[in-house]
């Protein structure tokens, strides 16, 4: 087997699960925060959303728009105020291995080296010892750290980091994997070429990919869904259907920018957060 | 005073003397990178390791100086030792006066061999001369009129000294001493002290390493400096393993649970600012002054430590570690074991630290009030003998001691927790 990264797999005894192509559904979730001055706050309003299995879906929105706590509720570490979440038709009520998620950094365990942190989801399952071996070997060669399985997290650098988040979610073969911007603290080079790395680990593993992000551009390179959400209460404002992380799959990200239907997409999504953010603003300043 | 002053002195002389010296070096060297901002930027200011030897240097140049240490090249002036002779004048009823000279010899304390006062002539008139002996830092009243003809039952007086007059109360500085007239008249000569510390405010350095060797070998209070210290020790490690053994699982608990929050909130928030040191009456009312007392006190030190640091430790990690952990499949007894224990660590260890020199010091006050043996009893028992050079040893080696611990806990902590600080 050759696989897209080039490399070579004598004996793979490690594959992905391409059979549960699950899809997760969102019906009619609503949030409400109490906060600690007796007001409540409607995070979520009443959203409703079908994620075809094997999809790449990314969410943008203004600041406090309820896209983190949407995360986090189909991760399973909120229980939403009203509607549920389920996945293939299991309600979701708890984290759980087969969603897995990969946060904006910091979320590795910094006493462990690369390769225990990788191992950690099968290890836990108690897989013998020798198939963790083959996962974690397998996965980091996918993610380029072949060569740094002994290093110290604290010794890498923090795209290398980044990789090893993608490796360790990688390792337990999940339905889903939520990110909750990645790739937020990266610098431009790096992000670019950890983008390359998202959309080529979708295309092999066929996972379904829910990617928050704050940058319209990544949004729209690695979203095969797009939604914007609008904030108080936190709802869905837009939604786009976009080719260009089909395209995007194998190929030159830069090239994917010049496509003529990029830049109209960039400026009419850029103004509409823009004009979100500026009624935001006018609400704070009337006392809203 | 003049040691304070002296010691700012060989401080801002070190200052400048270094400051040329490695001024003239990096010029021979060629200057590397350096910042030109340094006042201020505190990363900049490294410690100077010139400045840490000359300053221990320093201490112990000023000690041996001011205690006529051999060890030292130069002292300041010692007591003086030797003869010396003063002259009084006596007056009788009648009016006249005659002049006589008392001989001292001023000996050194504790120097081997007899001192005996200098052999005088009477000499001529009805005073007679005397001869007295004394001891460097002592002082001596001399009864000039025994042997006179004409003494004080006569209604002579003594009314000059070196032939300035003097009253009672006076003072007269005379060759090598201070004579005072007392109430009833009678001179008292004390030789001149000069700038050394006595003995028994402040040994030398080599009296106080003699002792060391001395109580190692024989022992003081039948334990060996050893067993002093190996106690001492002994109830620190018991109390503070006691106290981790206990205090860091409740603090995990604390951390973990609101019932146990609640519940032991009120009684590690109140026993926390109780000083160890307030506790020693109660301890020993209940347990004695006995191992088991000493090792309860010293566990209540620690536990309360340890117990906020763990706490703090659970408090600590980042939530998206915990919902990383969850989310791989990790159930909550593999959480605490792989992701909570480890990352309380940095956390638990700075709360160790912290503990064992709070057991330190508590032990060490606890066998000042009452033990059998132990370093604290020894310095305690030493110093109501005026032994004062077991006392600065025992300090020295307290201090020691108490520096060995945290370097030991520090090295531990490097090695078991590399990743602290660089998350």
């Amino acid at each position: 087997m050759q696989g897209r990264f080039g490399v070579k797999d004598p004996e793979p005894t490690f594959s992905w699960n391409f059979t549960n192509m699950s899809d997760l559904t969102i019906d009619c979730v609503s949030m409400r925060f109490n906060l600690p001055s007796g007001d409540s706050i409607l995070a979520l309003e009443n959203i409703s959303l079908d994620i075809k299995g094997g999809e790449i879906l990314t969410v943008l929105g203004p600041s406090g728009c309820g896209k983190t706590t949407l995360l986090n509720i189909v991760a399973g570490f909120f229980s939403p105020t009203s509607g549920i979440v389920s996945l293939d038709g299991r309600p979701v009520t708890e984290p759980g291995p087969e969603r897995g998620m990969v946060f904006q950094q910091g979320a590795l365990f910094e006493w462990m080296n690369v390769r225990d942190n990788v191992a950690f989801g099968p290890s836990v399952k108690k897989l013998p010892k020798s198939e963790i071996d083959d996962i974690v070997d397998r996965l980091l060669e996918v993610v380029g750290l072949k060569d740094f399985k002994d290093k110290a997290i604290y010794e890498l650098s923090g795209g290398m980091q980044q990789r090893v988040a993608l490796a360790r979610c990688l390792a337990n073969d999940p339905e889903v994997i939520l990110m909750d911007e990645p790739l937020g603290a990266l610098d431009a080079l790096t992000r670019e070429k950890m983008q390359g790395l998202v959309l080529n680990l979708w295309d092999e593993t066929k996972k379904t990919i829910i990617l928050i992000t704050h940058s319209v551009e990544e949004a729209l390179l690695l979203g095969g869904r797009l939604l914007v959400m609008a904030p108080r209460p936190g709802r869905i404002h837009k939604e786009y259907r976009l080719p260009f992380a089909a395209l995007g799959v194998g190929a030159d990200l830069r090239e994917i920018k010049k496509h003529d239907e990029f830049g109209p997409r960039r400026d009419e999504i850029l103004s509409m957060i823009w004009d979100m953010e500026e009624e935001i603003m006018g609400r704070m300043e009337t006392g809203m | 005073m003049i040691i304070l002053l002296a010691y700012v002195a060989i401080f801002v002389v070190a200052y400048v003397a270094v400051r040329q010296i490695s001024g003239r070096l990096t010029h021979l060297w060629g200057v590397t990178a350096r910042k030109t901002v340094t006042f201020g930027d505190e990363s900049a200011v490294t410690s100077d390791r010139w400045a840490s030897v000359i300053s221990v240097i320093t201490i112990f140049l000023l000690w041996g100086a001011f205690t006529g240490s051999k060890l030292t090249p130069f002292h300041v002036p010692g007591p003086f030792i030797g003869e010396t002779s003063f002259t009084y004048t006596s007056e009788n009823l009648d009016g006249t006066r005659d002049d006589a000279t008392v001989a001292v010899l001023v000996f050194e304390v504790g120097a081997e061999g007899d001192f005996n006062p200098p052999e005088v002539e009477p000499g001529p008139g009805f005073a007679k001369n005397d001869s007295v002996k004394v001891g460097a830092w002592r002082s001596v009243l001399v009864r000039v009129d025994k042997n006179d003809e004409s003494g004080r039952e006569d209604g002579a007086k003594v009314v000059a000294i070196d032939g300035r007059e003097v009253e009672p109360g006076d003072s007269v500085n005379v060759n090598s001493g201070t004579v005072t007239i007392s109430s009833k008249g009678t001179p008292n000569f004390k030789p001149a002290e000069g700038w050394q510390m006595e003995p028994i405010w402040l040994p030398s350095p080599e009296a106080v390493v003699s002792r060391v060797a001395e109580i190692a070998q024989h022992g003081y209070q039948n334990s060996t400096l050893f067993q002093h210290v190996g106690w001492s020790l002994f109830r620190v490690v018991a109390g503070f393993v006691l106290g981790s053994l206990v205090g860091i699982p409740l603090g995990y608990a604390m951390g973990l649970n609101g019932w146990c929050r609640g519940w032991f909130d009120p009684i590690v928030e109140f026993m926390r600012p109780v000083p160890p040191l307030a506790l020693i009456p109660l301890v020993i009312i209940w347990a004695g002054i006995g191992e088991f007392g000493k090792i309860i006190l010293l566990f209540l030190a620690a536990l309360w430590i340890m117990a906020i640091a763990a706490r703090a430790g659970v408090s600590g990690v980042a939530i998206s570690k915990v919902h990383a952990a969850y989310s791989l499949g990790a159930n909550k007894f593999q959480i605490l074991r792989r992701v909570i224990i480890p990352n309380s660590l940095p956390e638990i260890f700075t709360g160790a630290r912290v503990a064992m020199g709070v057991c330190w010091g508590t032990v060490v006050a606890a066998e000042l009030v009452a033990a059998e043996r132990g370093a604290g009893m020894m310095i305690m028992v030493a110093s109501r003998f005026q032994l004062t050079d077991i006392v600065i040893m025992g300090i020295i080696l307290i201090g020691i001691i108490g520096f060995g611990i945290d370097i030991l806990m520090r090295t531990t902590e490097r090695w078991l927790i590399p990743w602290k600080g660089r998350g």
